[in-house]
């Protein structure tokens, strides 16, 4: 009860911030908030994390992070990523289930060399999580290249919220 | 609010989508164009829907190396050679003069007659007739554009060519891609594939009558081909990872594709004949995007195994490798012209990607484009132009330049986004 509230508060004030944010460059790629609340809430990476806090949200109550960036023409996961990669891999052993790491560019470069940078990003997503002791037969890699992008524009906040692995 | 609006302007730019071909704007031309005055046809009272003058005339403005002359300003519209009189076409200026005249020859069949003038030297230098029926007067257009292509530049004419290209409109977060086939100017586009999951990298079969291209619509990336006239198609691959890029071999027996079935994206070739795979590369660096050259034994393809993507060329019978490109930091996706020589291809100095021209020869790398994140050059089968993808705004568009960079113009489309053009082979 208490944590399905605090995660929809979450999830407002995160629409707000996303409502905000709409307003400049980039525009980000609507998602319906309805059973997407624990996704949605990975946002953080993209609030200023100073508003969570003010909130006073617990934020061991919330879902990990399930999209993961990346540098222009890299593959290596940031330090940032490895929190929620650690609690991911966690509950993989813990309750075994199917996932998919769909590997993404941004939209500069050419579109096949993106295909394979898209993959090499979720391959370096899933050695991480294989690393941990997750079973590779749970986990299915696909790129998208640059063909579906999260935020549009032709600009580096856009490109930043494209180059991605998202977990799901 | 916004994002009403927006979903408004997606379902407007849809439901215009049956009617919206590639408009050409030429943005750059020649600097000493030719002028030339291209005379309305002499239909002899046949009723046709296309006006075939005004098609030679756009043609031949494409290409840039042409001014045409204003048909108000025509004292006189000569259908035969022997109805000219110089004199009205000298007054104009106009070096050379077009006259054609249409007549019915049965069986629902029409024949266009024309001749090509030198009005300085006050001769005719071409007399051609072609035949068609009624629904093919643009083809007959284009035919008699390559006609006085090539008699005056002496390159043959690429205007009776075709363009696959991809588009892409994302209306309330819902895509379709289709697959298209249109003129080489844009008009009679027809709709190959169309799906809501990505398209990708059509190929020309050499002998045009068919497409490979990757399709998602089974949820991953397969490579599949398509004839164009029947529209049968067959899945060539279903692999995990990578299934892309294919390019259909001169000869069209083989195809080369990247694949990364063993881990790594590496670039293997299949045999249409037989169905059987051979691996070409073996190198944990990304390989991709190959190309043929022009005697079927050896493949461009972009790498980054010296750590920024470059052109490297790869001997099909030894695998042996060598590296063509060290100037800029991104050189990918290589496109040879018909000279076997010349390759257009994306390349990045520092900041902006261009397409770029590069002499496997003398090894020049000449920028050719002020656009920006430009990518996908597709040479036109005659040399003359490559047709790129790029941004106007935050809309793909097609756009064209000749490979000596004098010429420019881009075909912006009314729906979505435009990207991946391929310029069909030779058809006739």
């Amino acid at each position: 009860m208490k944590v399905s509230f605090i995660k929809s508060g979450l999830s407002a004030l995160f629409l707000a911030a996303l409502l905000a944010g709409c307003s400049s460059n980039p525009v980000v790629d609507e998602q319906p908030a309805s059973t997407d609340i624990e996704d949605t809430s990975v946002q953080t990476g993209q609030v200023d994390s100073s508003e969570i806090e003010d909130a006073a949200v617990d934020v061991e109550a919330i879902a990990a992070d399930t999209i993961f960036y990346f540098d222009f023409d890299k593959a290596l996961l940031k330090p940032e990523s490895r929190a929620a990669l650690l609690e991911h891999s966690a509950m993989l052993q813990g309750n075994p289930r199917n996932v998919r790491l769909e590997g993404h560019a941004d939209e500069r470069g050419t579109r096949e060399y993106n295909m394979a940078l898209g993959e090499r990003r979720a391959q370096a997503v899933k050695e991480f999580l294989v690393l941990q002791g997750v079973s590779p037969s749970l986990i299915e890699v696909i790129s998208y290249g640059e063909e579906r992008a999260a935020a549009y524009g032709s600009n580096d906040d856009a490109w930043g919220l494209n180059r991605r692995v998202e977990l799901k | 609010m916004g994002h009403k609006i927006l979903a408004l302007l997606l379902l407007m730019m849809v439901s215009s989508a049956s009617y919206s071909e590639l408009v050409i704007r030429v943005t750059q031309g020649n600097d000493k164009p030719t002028k030339i005055a291209i005379a309305p046809i002499d239909q002899g009272g046949i009723k046709i829907s296309e006006d075939i003058s005004r098609i030679v005339e756009s043609d031949l403005q494409r290409s840039g190396l042409f001014k045409t002359i204003e048909r108000r300003d025509m004292l006189a519209f000569p259908g035969r050679a022997q109805d000219v009189y110089y004199r009205d076409w000298r007054l104009l200026g106009t070096e050379y003069l077009v006259a054609g005249q249409l007549r019915s020859i049965g069986s629902g069949r029409y024949q266009l007659e024309f001749s090509l003038l030198n009005v300085t030297a006050q001769k005719t230098v071409l007399t051609h007739k072609v035949s068609g029926s009624i629904t093919q007067m643009r083809d007959l257009a284009h035919l008699m554009s390559d006609k006085v292509y090539e008699e005056i530049t002496g390159i043959r004419g690429a205007f009776s060519t075709r363009l696959a290209y991809v588009t892409a409109v994302r209306k309330n977060n819902i895509y379709t891609y289709r697959l298209n086939v249109a003129d080489a100017d844009g008009a009679r586009e027809k709709l190959v594939l169309e799906s809501a999951e990505p398209i990708m990298s059509p190929s020309w079969s050499s002998n045009g009558k068919e497409l490979a291209y990757v399709s998602f619509e089974t949820g991953r990336p397969a490579i599949f081909r398509q004839n164009l006239v029947t529209a049968e198609r067959q899945q060539l691959t279903n692999f995990t990872g990578l299934n892309g890029a294919p390019s259909w071999s001169p000869d069209g027996t083989k195809m080369a594709m990247v694949l990364s079935k063993d881990g790594n994206p590496e670039i293997y070739l299949l045999d249409l004949q037989s169905n059987k795979f051979s691996r070409l590369t073996r190198h944990f660096a990304i390989d991709t995007e190959p190309t043929w050259m022009r005697d079927g034994k050896s493949l461009l393809f972009t790498s980054d195994r010296g750590g920024t993507p470059q052109i490297y060329k790869l001997n099909i019978a030894t695998k042996a490798t060598e590296r063509l490109t060290f100037n800029g930091n991104y050189n990918a996706r290589p496109n040879l012209a018909p000279d076997g020589r010349t390759m257009a291809l994306v390349h990045r100095q520092t900041d902006t990607f261009h397409i770029a021209s590069f002499d496997l020869k003398t090894g020049r790398m000449i920028e050719l484009t002020e656009t920006r994140l430009d990518e996908s050059p597709t040479v036109a089968p005659n040399g003359a132009m490559i047709i790129y993808a790029t941004k106007q705004g935050d809309r793909g568009v097609l756009a064209a330049v000749s490979l000596d960079a004098g010429v420019r113009y881009v075909l912006p489309s009314s729906i979505g986004d435009v990207r991946e053009p391929a310029w069909s082979p030779f058809l006739r």
